[in-house]
């Protein structure tokens, strides 16, 4: 039988009232946690979960609410990552458009948890409907009597509050997202202290994504064991993955980790244009390592199967090329972006983006030299781990990857002096 | 140019729900940008900044670092056509390109009418109804082609020529 998910309502449908919501089990979840369940209960449920960072990094989340200082004192926050802005990826966008109290309950099932004041949803300034359509249903839950004071006779005070970003990646780097909220230029924080210890206004903060907060509820309300029982024993659950690029039918499929990249492919995205052929897959969202033809062909999408191959999930943003296109212009996409991304503060990342850029910019043109490929490895591995944040690394691999696993087609683009696939290939 | 009492009321409604007014600045930025033009004129820089407290510096430098802050004029309608991967290999290129030769500017200028610019932008999360673009900050225009531009653009001299508001969706398409 096909896997149904819980995250999103069935297709065509649309959650946004909370009638709706409530009609599917919605905030079942919050009064179960919030009525007959302990804070540190809460929190092993999660830890016991499974549950991963849906952001990126795929960090255990029961695991990052322990951090909390257990001395409790107020006030401490919730940061919630709605910046989506890792290209290729748009699934955070879908619970918001379609399942806004989901993330809600699941923000008040943190608050409960972790004892916390508020939660500040920060949002990437340009998802003007989402915005809209998240602050009404706060309003909608405030209402309801799932947010203010004393959520149904808890004694827990707290509110939702949603912040718009203005259109920089880097306020979706956990510190650099801080930094915007409380009003600057979002520059990554340097680290300790942790965000656990001294986020948003240097109180103790809970950062996670959109849609890590929105699996909570279906933890509680269904148990660690049965979320278990869904993906793979180190990845568990379903996630959002957004298909994008050369594909029939791209879009955003629920299914659970450990689902063949082929599949998502295949089947659920509608393959490939009639005539075409598989040259190239980024499975996780520019910042990941891409993968050539035949590795997607094999691979599972779950953590530890993509590190096996020398990827990483990242968002599950999966982007496909076909073999009309040219990889070097991707690189150039891909560099280009990180080097207008990058926020200058450290040298490496700062340089290095730059750098990128303009050789893949001169390897299109014909006008590289085969030796200035060879000094990419040295440039990348001087901004990988070096850096205030993980931007660095992410440029690194996002263009470094592509000449590494489709050598042969930058070699070509030097020794004919320009592109090879100019008359077919996407244009840049 | 003073900010309007309107406006400030609009800002300082935002203040409660913070612990410091500085974190309202990127929110009264979006509302200047709404109801001015759609730019940060250097002319509201210093009451802004006397409204939350903080220095007119501490407001240059956050327009200058965020994309959708505008210091300098932008056309009333300012398409921004995402550039990025997915939206580039479904054909972004063509859709600046058509907009470029409709309009008769180069992308990152204004026209003589002043009614329109073109922008390019990163990834706007939309990536399966690729290519996107988005006029203002008003909600996306998807799956876009180079042959949608005419259309687009009249809709937009249309809805100019109405007096329709700068902010409601007339783009067309999107959702
Ligand atoms: C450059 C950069 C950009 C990031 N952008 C996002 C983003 O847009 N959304 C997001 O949820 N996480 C993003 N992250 C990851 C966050 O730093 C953080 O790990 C995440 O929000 C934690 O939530 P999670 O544990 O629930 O995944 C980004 C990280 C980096 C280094
Ligand atoms: S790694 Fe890059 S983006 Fe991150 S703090 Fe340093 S310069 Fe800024
Ligand atoms: S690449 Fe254009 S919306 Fe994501």
């Amino acid at each position: 039988m096909a896997f149904e998910g819980y995250l999103l309502p069935p297709s065509g449908k649309d959650w946004s009232k909370i009638a709706d919501y409530k009609a599917n089990g919605g905030y079942e979840g919050a009064e179960k946690a919030l009525r007959s369940m302990k804070p540190a209960d809460v929190v092993a449920e999660v830890k016991n979960s499974g549950l991963r960072g849906r952001g990126g990094a795929g960090f255990g989340a029961g695991m990052k609410w322990s951090f909390l200082p257990q001395d409790v004192q107020r006030p401490r926050y919730i940061a919630c990552n709605a910046d989506e802005s890792e290209p290729g990826t748009y699934k955070d966008r879908q619970i918001l458009e379609r399942n806004p109290h989901q993330l809600i309950e699941g923000l008040l099932i943190a608050a409960w948890a972790n004892t916390i004041d508020a939660a500040y949803v920060y949002m990437r300034g340009e998802y003007r409907g989402p915005f809209e359509n998240l602050n009404a249903a706060v309003a909608e839950a405030r209402a309801a009597g799932y947010l203010g004071r004393n959520v149904l006779g808890s004694g827990l005070d707290f509110d939702v509050f949603v912040h718009r970003g203005a259109g920089a990646y880097i306020c979706g780097e956990e510190t650099g997202l801080m930094e915007s909220l409380e009003g600057r230029k979002g520059q990554p924080r340097k680290r300790p202290p942790f965000p656990a210890i001294a986020g948003l206004w240097k109180r103790p903060t809970v950062i996670n994504n959109v849609e890590t907060m929105s699996h909570v509820p279906h933890v509680i309300r269904k148990g660690a064991d049965w979320f278990k029982t869904i993906g793979t024993e180190k990845s568990t659950g379903s996630t959002i993955f957004g298909v994008s690029g050369q594909v029939v039918r791209p879009g955003a499929f629920e299914l659970p980790f450990g689902t063949p990249l082929r599949e998502i492919i295949f089947e659920h995205a509608g393959g490939l244009r009639p005539g075409r052929t598989l040259k190239a897959v980024i499975p996780g969202g520019v910042s990941m390592p891409v993968l050539d033809a035949e590795t997607a062909m094999q691979v599972n999408m779950d953590h530890d199967s993509l590190q096996k191959v020398g990827s990483l999930l990242g968002t599950g943003a999966v982007v496909v090329f076909d073999d009309t296109s040219c990889m070097v212009r991707a690189a150039i996409i891909i560099s280009r972006f990180f080097r207008h991304e990058s926020c200058g503060q450290c040298t490496q990342c700062r340089e290095g983006t730059g750098w990128l850029h303009k050789l893949m910019l001169q390897v299109e043109a014909g006008t590289a030299r085969k030796s200035d490929l060879d000094v990419v490895d040295e440039i990348t591995r001087q901004m990988e781990g070096k850096t205030i944040c993980a931007l660095s690394d992410a440029a690194a691999w996002g263009s470094g990857w592509f000449l590494r696993r489709f050598r042969p087609e930058f070699e070509a683009h030097i020794d004919r002096g320009g592109c090879p696939h100019a008359g077919t290939s996407f244009e840049v | 140019m003073p900010l309007s009492e309107e406006l400030k009321a609009r800002i300082t409604a935002e203040f409660p729900k913070y612990p410091e007014r500085r974190a309202v600045l990127l929110t009264a930025l979006h509302f200047i940008q709404e109801e001015c033009g759609g730019w940060v004129s250097p002319d509201v820089v210093p009451e802004l900044a006397e409204l939350l407290g903080i220095l007119p510096i501490d407001v240059e430098e956050v327009v200058s670092f965020y994309p959708m802050y505008h210091p300098d004029r932008v056309g009333r309608f300012h398409v921004q056509v995402c550039t990025n991967i997915a939206c580039c290999i479904r054909g972004a290129r063509g859709v600046v390109r058509r907009l470029e030769e409709q309009l008769d500017v180069l992308s990152g200028e204004v026209t003589e009418d002043g009614l329109f610019s073109i922008g390019e932008v990163e990834c706007l999360g939309s990536c399966g109804t690729a290519p996107v673009l988005m006029v203002n900050n008003e909600r996306f225009v998807e799956n876009v082609s180079a042959d949608d531009v005419p259309g687009l653009v009249e809709r937009l001299r249309a809805r100019a020529a109405g007096g329709g508001a700068n902010g409601s969706n007339g783009a067309g398409g999107g959702r």
